[in-house]
């Protein structure tokens, strides 16, 4: 099966168990086990040629500018880590269908769920290390979501937000390290990558780029000092902690630095960075597991553990390491799944995970005994059961590893630390399953339906098969390990065996079981030890880190950015000045080139009416309505000043564009305060105005200098005037640039106005259903109405005027190509039409007589502006390319047919759509507002018999 | 002329940038538009000032006003439009929700902070 396959299948399945879940627990947990057999089954369907030793690789170039492909790749090392990834996943699939309860949202666990399985699969198997990083923080995310799954829980909330927290920062760290790797070698395929390991160890960044890598794998696969995320992340359903915390997210860490290790490994930086932090995370994690009374925490504290301890392996740096390392996440992932899932049965049995309170359990659960006696003992590292094999590999290599010039060090902490892992080993069969029966558990400990035991009860059957023939697995893991050296070492010449002679590592093997039998033994007094030892607790320190941070930031930020808008516009218009003034003075001011042209007495009147105009409105702003007024002035004169600087176009859009503003404010205004009042001090108006004053000089001043001075390169213009008419046939270059050149621009503009619009809807109906609503229906105007409210004379010069505003909308639009118009004037045009029967008759008769929706002419502007645009697919030619041609029908005279006409219809509707709705939805506002709607044309017609309407209350009361 | 228009951008603009600065929501969408205004004659002139050329093309005329900054105006000045009306319906639904046309979160009497 392709490896797009495998990635995108729980991406896209994990649509279905959403779907699925009103048709019950079992088809929705039933299609996310199909989902991922289909993308395991897919995985099998590649072991032959990775057995033949093949590399698969899919491509498809994303953003090759970039160096981003999407680019997958499956060797060993991905197929055996995708294997763990899904084949861990059917179990754990089968196991939370009868573990979760009927309270649980199954449906969303899945999807969350089968999202972390995605992102996942993405990690081990991307072929490009950017398109790794973002697989990377997805499973942080989706992680996420899976921790905190029992929202109501204040540790499962808590948890998810330091698993994020930490894996994040470790993934940002690990984007930053990741970066300098592309950079140094100059692609950012990992293929490519994996063939430089002289490039990049010479180089003088290695060293940051090594840290920050590994700064990235710790955070994830919770390695000291990052260790303490994962005990809290135990909150989550026990499937959740069985699934992540065993086979998949914390391995991730060690999944890259065993993908990274033929280039990065092998270095002193390395080798001690690695060695020491996968050392100190091991005895740590089992010294604390051994005393931690909750299973759960138990076993995570001793995931800590077993993760250090296949970091250290890897930080050796040896082949023997390496194949070491390999075989234990193999071991590890088997009986650490079944253990947690053993964990979950308990507590789903005997309603507790507390030791303290358990005991006795082997003869009330004894399938759970067994299953859960025989993980422990594997994982204590007892002959004929997997993890004795790779934990003698392990005490054999730490026997070889001398670091700080101390032969000793390394293979005497790790005997230490092995004692205490099997001291919590034996802990935890002794004191859950041996000892009496008790009468006081919470509930009644039995075992479980097969749902439940029977997936960890598969995973022992590997341990005990692994642990019996280990000649099994031993092709598989040094075909995974081959992948993972690659050409950096050979693969060790070693076999898999369960007795290797009196050697050291049997030795302290030895005394590790023995030392683990006495640690129990004295476990009580220990216990007293231990709990009178002062220790510092990790999740204060982390509340408190977080803490202080947030305070820093609120430091820095808030004076800065504390809510008030004003602050915000006087600091941004303070920083733009400074950031140009800093230009100005840094750069060359050039000599003028142009010469100022003479200003006659019509220019100087416009421009006197433009300024007492802009003037008056700052003086007189707090009387809104006369602002409105004066605000209509400026925008007349700018239109006017549009005219006379040759731009008829915009003049005409400036016109029209004014008018639906003034309306669109006015109704508003409906609403709002008549009056500003004066509320801020002479002080802060002095600063405003010297920031308004500071603002307006410079823009003056950057006007002024390029105006009078040519463009430094040739103006791309040329080339529009030149090709206007014979590329695009038409002479308004203006409308063949809008329709034609940058016509894709366009397109995405009436998109935008289109959802400005629908925007603006979508407020008034929230405003209309919510409180508001009420308060708008109780509303008493604040000044008298007017007694006529749908005037006579009004009606019928605006039913007159109709046709020939259409009329001229019409021609205006058909002109357009050629001669100043064009779609987006025709539009405004045909809406003031419109709005003018809105005035005149009121919002109900016009509602009444309105055919099409706003809503789809809008869209259905959209639309045919983009199909006009994919016509041109079936020309061969690229999106919106536009073709012309004139046609003569007689008796007319030769004209032009343009697919760019088609294009301007399609932006004539969306403006004509999103202009009225925007005011439509203005003016439902002001109808609710009024007891009773008139659905006559006009309120005083004489050939009506009925005329009540003309009662003193209505007239009164009319919009 | 030049120092007129430019001028003018410059009066706009600081007369945009007072009202922007005041304290309701009303003189502040004033501004607004008042600095689209500013905005828009400052791109269009970037294409600097002509008189009596309008770039539709004509047989025998080689001097055109430059068509490109029109363009993109003619583009700005509708979105405006849009912008302008999203703005003044989200200062109409605050201020019918709350009864207080204030641009920022008035400090809570109690406590002296911003609520």
């Amino acid at each position: 099966m392709s490896l797009f396959l495998i990635v995108a299948l729980p991406f896209f399945g994990a649509l279905l168990p959403g779907l699925m879940n009103s048709a019950g627990r079992s088809a929705c947990a039933g299609v996310t086990f199909t989902v991922t057999l289909a993308a395991f089954v897919g995985l099998l369907t590649n072991l032959p040629s990775i057995f033949a030793g093949e590399v698969i690789v899919a491509r498809v170039d994303w953003m090759p500018s970039l160096g981003l492909n999407f680019t997958l790749m499956l060797d060993g090392l991905g197929f055996f880590f995708a294997l763990l990834i899904l084949g861990i996943g059917l179990l754990i699939i089968a196991y939370a269908r009868n573990y979760l309860s009927r309270d649980d949202n199954m449906g969303e666990f899945f999807t969350y769920l089968l999202l972390f399985q995605g992102a996942m699969a993405g990690i081990v198997l991307s072929d490009n290390i950017l398109l790794l990083l973002i697989f990377w923080e997805m499973t942080s995310l989706s992680s996420f979501l899976l921790i905190g799954f029992w929202k109501h829980l204040p540790e499962g909330r808590q948890g998810a937000r330091m698993a994020l927290t930490v894996t994040g920062m470790g993934g940002l760290s690990m984007i930053a390290g990741m970066l300098i790797l592309g950079q140094i070698v100059g692609s950012y395929d990992l293929s490519v990558i994996l063939q430089n390991r002289d490039l990049i160890q010479a180089d003088a960044l290695y060293v940051p780029a090594l840290v920050l890598i590994l700064l990235g794998c710790f955070a994830k696969s919770a390695q000291f000092p990052f260790h303490f995320w994962l005990p809290h992340a135990m909150a989550a359903p026990t499937p959740v902690s069985a699934y992540l915390h065993s086979a998949t997210m914390v391995k991730a860490g060690i999944f890259l630095m065993a993908r990274m290790w033929p280039v990065l490994s092998g270095t002193p930086e390395w080798f001690v960075i690695v060695t020491t932090a996968g050392l100190i995370t091991m005895v740590l994690g089992a010294v604390i597991a051994l005393f931690k009374h909750d299973l759960k925490a138990l076993l995570a504290f001793s995931t800590v553990s077993h993760l250090g301890l296949i970091t250290m392996l890897l930080g050796t740096g040896t082949a023997f390491g390496a194949m070491a390392a390999v075989f234990h996440i193999l071991n590890h992932a088997t009986f650490k799944a079944a253990l947690f899932m053993s964990a979950g049965i308990i507590d789903h049995g005997a309603h507790t995970r507390d030791i303290r309170r358990l005991g006795g359990l082997r003869k009330l659960m004894p399938v759970t005994f067994i299953i859960a006696s025989l993980a422990a003992l594997s994982m204590a590292g007892i002959p004929l059961l997997n993890g004795f094999l790779s934990k003698e590999m392990m005490l054999e290599e730490t026997y070889a590893t001398v670091l700080f010039g101390m032969p000793w060090l390394v293979p005497a902490l790790a005997t230490f630390g092995s004692i205490f892992s099997a001291a919590y080993c034996f802990r935890l069969i002794g004191h859950v399953f041996f000892g009496p029966v008790r009468d006081d558990y919470p509930a009644a400990p039995h075992d479980p339906n097969l749902g439940l035991w029977l997936p960890p009860a598969v995973l022992v059957v590997l341990v005990v098969v692994i642990g019996l023939a280990p000649f099994v697995a031993e092709p598989f893991v040094k075909l995974v390990t081959a992948s993972v050296l690659g050409d950096a070492a050979t693969l060790p010449d070693v076999h898999i065996k369960i007795w290797h002679g009196l050697v050291p590592a049997l030795y302290m093997s030895i005394i590790a079981v023995v030392g683990g039998l006495i640690m129990l033994a004295v476990f009580t007094p220990a216990l007293r030890i231990w709990d009178r030892t002062p220790r510092p607790e990790a999740k204060a320190i982390f509340d408190s880190v977080v803490e202080a941070v947030a305070r820093l930031a609120q430091a820095l930020i808030l004076p800065l950015h504390n809510g008030a808008f004003s602050r915000y516009a006087a600091i941004g218009a303070v920083t733009i000045f400074g950031a140009g003034f800093y230009a100005w003075t840094s750069g060359t001011v050039g000599v003028p080139t142009r010469a100022a042209q003479a200003a006659g007495p019509v220019a100087i009147a416009g421009w006197l009416m433009l300024v007492a105009a802009t003037v008056g409105m700052v003086l007189l702003h707090r009387n809104r309505l006369l602002s409105l007024i004066l605000i209509g002035i400026v925008g007349l004169m700018v239109s006017i000043g549009f005219v006379f600087f040759s731009a008829p176009d915009l003049a005409m859009t400036q016109f029209t564009v004014e008018v639906v503003t003034i309306i669109l404010m006015l109704l508003a205004l409906n609403f709002l305060p008549n009056n500003t009042p004066i509320e801020s001090t002479v002080l802060r108006r002095t600063r405003d105005s010297a920031i308004a004053i500071m603002g307006g000089l410079a823009t003056f001043a950057l006007a002024y200098y390029y105006l009078l001075r040519d463009a430094t390169g040739v103006p791309i213009s040329e080339f529009h005037l030149a090709n206007s008419y014979k590329g695009g046939g038409g002479t308004n270059v203006v409308n063949v640039i809008l329709v034609d050149f940058r016509g894709f621009d366009t397109y995405g503009e009436i998109i935008v106005l289109g959802i400005a619009a629908l925007l603006i809807y979508a407020l008034t109906e929230t405003l209309l259903s919510g409180p508001v609503r009420a308060r708008l229906l109780n509303r008493k105007p604040d000044q008298p109405r007017a007694g006529d409210t749908h005037p006579m004379m009004m009606v019928v010069l605006t039913r007159v005027i109709m046709p020939v505003v259409l009329m001229v909308g019409f021609y205006i639009f058909l002109r357009g190509h050629n001669e100043p118009g064009g779609g987006f004037i025709a539009g405004l045009i045909v809406s003031i039409a419109v709005v003018m029967q809105y005035m005149a008759s009121g919002f109900v008769w016009t509602s009444a007589r309105l055919r099409y929706p706003y809503h789809g002419v809008i869209g259905a502007g959209v639309l045919i502006a983009g199909f006009t645009g994919m016509g041109s697919w079936f020309f061969g030619k690229p999106f919106l390319t536009s073709d012309f041609t004139y046609v003569r029908i007689p008796p007319f005279e030769k004209f032009e047919l343009a697919t760019a006409a088609l294009f301007d219809l399609g932006v004539f509707l969306a403006v004509l759509g999103a202009v009225m709705l925007s005011l439509e939805s203005l003016s439902r506002l002001a109808r609710r507002a009024h007891m009773e709607d008139s659905e006559h044309p006009m309120d005083i017609d004489p050939s009506r018999d009925d005329t009540h309407l003309d009662t003193p209350e209505t007239a009164k009361e009319g919009v | 002329m030049e120092l007129l228009v430019a001028s003018a951008i410059g009066i706009l603009t600081a007369g945009g940038l007072y009202l922007v600065l005041r304290l309701r929501t009303f003189p502040v969408i004033l501004g607004v538009s008042l600095l689209t205004y500013a905005v828009n004659v400052f791109l269009f002139a970037s294409g600097r000032l002509t008189v009596g050329a309008p770039p539709i093309l004509q047989d025998g005329v080689t001097n055109y006003a430059d068509p490109v900054p029109q363009a993109l105006v003619l583009t700005a000045i509708v979105i405006s439009f849009g912008m302008t009306a999203v703005v003044v319906m989200i200062s109409l639904g605050a201020f019918l929700g709350s009864d207080d046309d204030h641009v920022d979160d008035q400090p809570d009497e109690t406590t002296g902070t911003p609520s």
